[in-house]
């Protein structure tokens, strides 16, 4: 990527030490140096390997020949894949919801107190997502144990029967999900609340000498101003809801019968540890697509929302 | 005549209304406070309960009788045993190493970046940044298997410095498209000053920029640090060896071993690697949220 004063200098027109002094004092050339490390980082580490793993997932398991189309073959074929399809939407999409919502109401529960004390309910309420989602989940893995379920030790005081948390496949899904909530919420409820609260007040103000009702106000004040934020909150959520893979790892690592393996996991599992990388490969490329879709429309959502605050 | 007995009779209607209103704002204000009391319980009883397992010895552990969120005998016997165990000091060690360089190279190539995308406009410099913004999007779990095959090639497995290589892959580009963000918003007149004054580049970066968007510098180192902390995908695949592996991956894999799970042990290592980005959380918390929200708000 030649920044374009390296292509308009005057390269023949002068003396060439002074040409080069000159083109290296252009402020083109010291903000492409100045960027090169960045373009080394994506190009290397991301761009490059984007384009071999698509080269890899198209080797045979001994990745000494091309297969083509091979692996993703098999994939779709196979029982197990669809499965983990299934369970990757109904895991992104369940938890993105429930993080949305609960974020959205707790991010308007803290505008609604007194100035003074949000901070310290905001710092409370940030704390899991704070934590390192490896660690904490081993916090849940312990709380869902079979027998010593602190849980379910709560759930008995009110005569519900020990639920299962970790050992029957729904309540497996159930419980990954749960964490999964309970780790992502705090971030919706701030980017909320930030949003929340840049909402100019006169807009309230107008609204209640029309008369409008609390709905109304969130109907047709709150959420038409924050509508960019949602909808990138939610799409960025559900890329990285989809790509998720500590929880899994540590939770259930996949079980019980590789029933609430996600993408990542399967990928792992597949590529890393029965160390068919070409197919491994393969799993984590059947993400792209949907991530594209998702990422294209954040993107827009940004340049809207740059448009607007211009 | 007829105006004034309307306005009478629209009087303690309006009264009303008013009342009913402070009646409404102060069941709000108590529903507001229900909602957060129930949610600040339930999002830290894991930590909490952490804690207390943490704390607990093991015969009480394994006693079914009692009540599990409460504590009878305080022992600090996990912690002693856990920060007297070799493997643990050395998952501490090694996540310090790697964090601190990873945290460093971020911030060295993300102002330099940023600094450059955000003033000087060249050839590519708008696609750049686009581009920037799409490589935060994509997830680390998307790339990890041909990262594998790369770090693999280099001979960096079951090393901290493959860690080192890869680990910029999550911090660069959201540190990049925030501190674009924060340069942006520095008026031009600012630097139009230091021009006529005679400053070079790199006294405007360094005179000029950073002071100026020292919160934001701040703001992107915290996320740098908060991420290659937590990172948990690549030191899983890439690293084996006990004796290499940061702490979030160390823990969950050299901690839980067997049949027989020292829960008290694993919850004390938990929770001192949960720590350093809680302590750094709780001085640096308004950096820290506008980091946070910057990716959206700003950018």
């Amino acid at each position: 990527m030649p920044a374009d004063g390296t292509l308009a200098a005057p390269v023949s027109a002068a003396p060439r030490a002074s040409s080069l002094q000159r083109l290296a004092r252009r402020r083109s050339t010291i903000a492409f140096v100045m960027t090169l490390p960045l373009i080394a980082v994506i190009a290397g580490l991301v761009a490059y390997p984007a384009g071999y793993a698509i080269y890899l997932s198209m080797l045979n398991r001994r990745m000494d020949e091309f297969a083509w189309f091979l692996n993703y073959e098999i994939l779709v074929e196979s029982e197990t894949f669809w499965l983990v399809v299934w369970q990757s939407c109904l895991f992104a999409v369940t938890a993105v919801v429930l993080k949305a919502l609960i974020g959205f109401w707790l991010a308007h529960m803290l505008h609604h107190i007194p100035t003074k004390g949000q901070r310290k309910w905001r710092g409370m309420l940030l704390v899991p997502w704070v934590i390192p989602p490896a660690l904490s989940t081993l916090g849940w893995w312990w709380m869902f144990d079979p027998t010593y379920s602190s849980i379910n030790w709560l759930l008995a005081i009110i005569a519900v029967p020990p639920v299962p948390w970790l050992g029957e496949p729904w309540w497996a899904r159930v419980s990954v999900i749960i964490v999964n909530v309970w780790y992502g919420a705090p971030f919706f409820m701030i980017m909320y609340l930030a949003a929340l609260k840049s909402v100019p007040e006169q807009l309230y103000e107008a609204a209640a000498i029309d008369g409008a009702t609390g709905w109304q106000r969130l109907r047709y004040v709150t959420l038409p101003m924050m509508r960019n934020i949602i909808s990138i909150t939610v799409l960025f959520s559900l890329i990285v809801t989809f790509a998720n893979y500590d929880i899994v790892r540590v939770l259930t690592n996949g079980g019980p019968r590789d029933l609430t393996h996600l993408f990542a996991t399967y990928a792992f599992q597949v590529g890393i540890l029965s160390g068919n990388i070409p197919r491994g490969a393969a799993v984590s490329l059947f993400m792209l697509p949907l991530l594209a879709v998702f990422a294209f429309f954040i993107l827009r959502g940004v340049t809207r929302r740059n448009k607007e605050m211009a | 005549m007829s105006a004034s007995a309307a306005a009478h009779r629209d009087l303690p209607r309006i009264y009303h209304k008013v009342g009913s209103l402070r009646a409404e704002r102060r069941w709000a204000l108590w529903t507001s406070y229900a909602s957060l009391v129930v949610a600040a319980v339930i999002f830290l009883a894991p930590p909490f309960y952490m804690l207390i397992t943490s704390l607990k010895t093991n015969a009480e552990m394994a006693d079914l009788s009692g009540n599990p969120w409460l504590i009878r005998e305080v022992t600090f016997e996990h912690y002693a045993a856990i920060l007297g165990n070799e493997l643990f000091l050395g998952f501490f060690w090694n996540s310090i190493k790697v964090t601190v360089l990873v945290v460093a190279i971020t911030m060295a190539i993300s102002v330099l970046a940023a600094f450059a995308l955000s003033r000087m406009r060249f050839w590519g410099s708008q696609a750049l940044a686009t581009g920037v913004f799409l490589t935060y999007l994509v997830p680390d779990t998307l790339l990890f298997i041909p990262l594998y095959q790369i770090v693999g090639g280099l001979g960096l497995l079951n090393s901290t410095w493959g860690l080192l290589l890869v680990y910029p892959t999550l911090t660069v580009p959201f540190c990049t498209w925030i501190m674009i963000g924060y340069f942006a918003s520095i008026p031009k007149e600012l630097d139009e000053a230091a021009l006529i004054d005679g400053a070079t580049w790199t006294q405007m970066l360094l005179k000029i920029f950073v002071p100026v968007a020292l919160p934001g510098i701040i703001a992107a180192t915290i996320f740098a640090f908060t991420v290659s902390w937590a990172a948990f995908v690549y030191p899983t695949a890439f690293i084996t060896t006990p004796d290499e592996m940061p702490l979030t991956i160390g823990v969950v894999s050299q901690l839980v071993r067997g049949d027989t799970f020292a829960w008290g042990q694993i919850m004390a290592g938990a929770l001192l690697a949960a720590l350093p980005p809680v302590v750094v959380y709780a001085f640096l918390m308004d950096y820290y949220i506008a980091g946070l929200t910057a990716g959206a708000t700003k950018g």
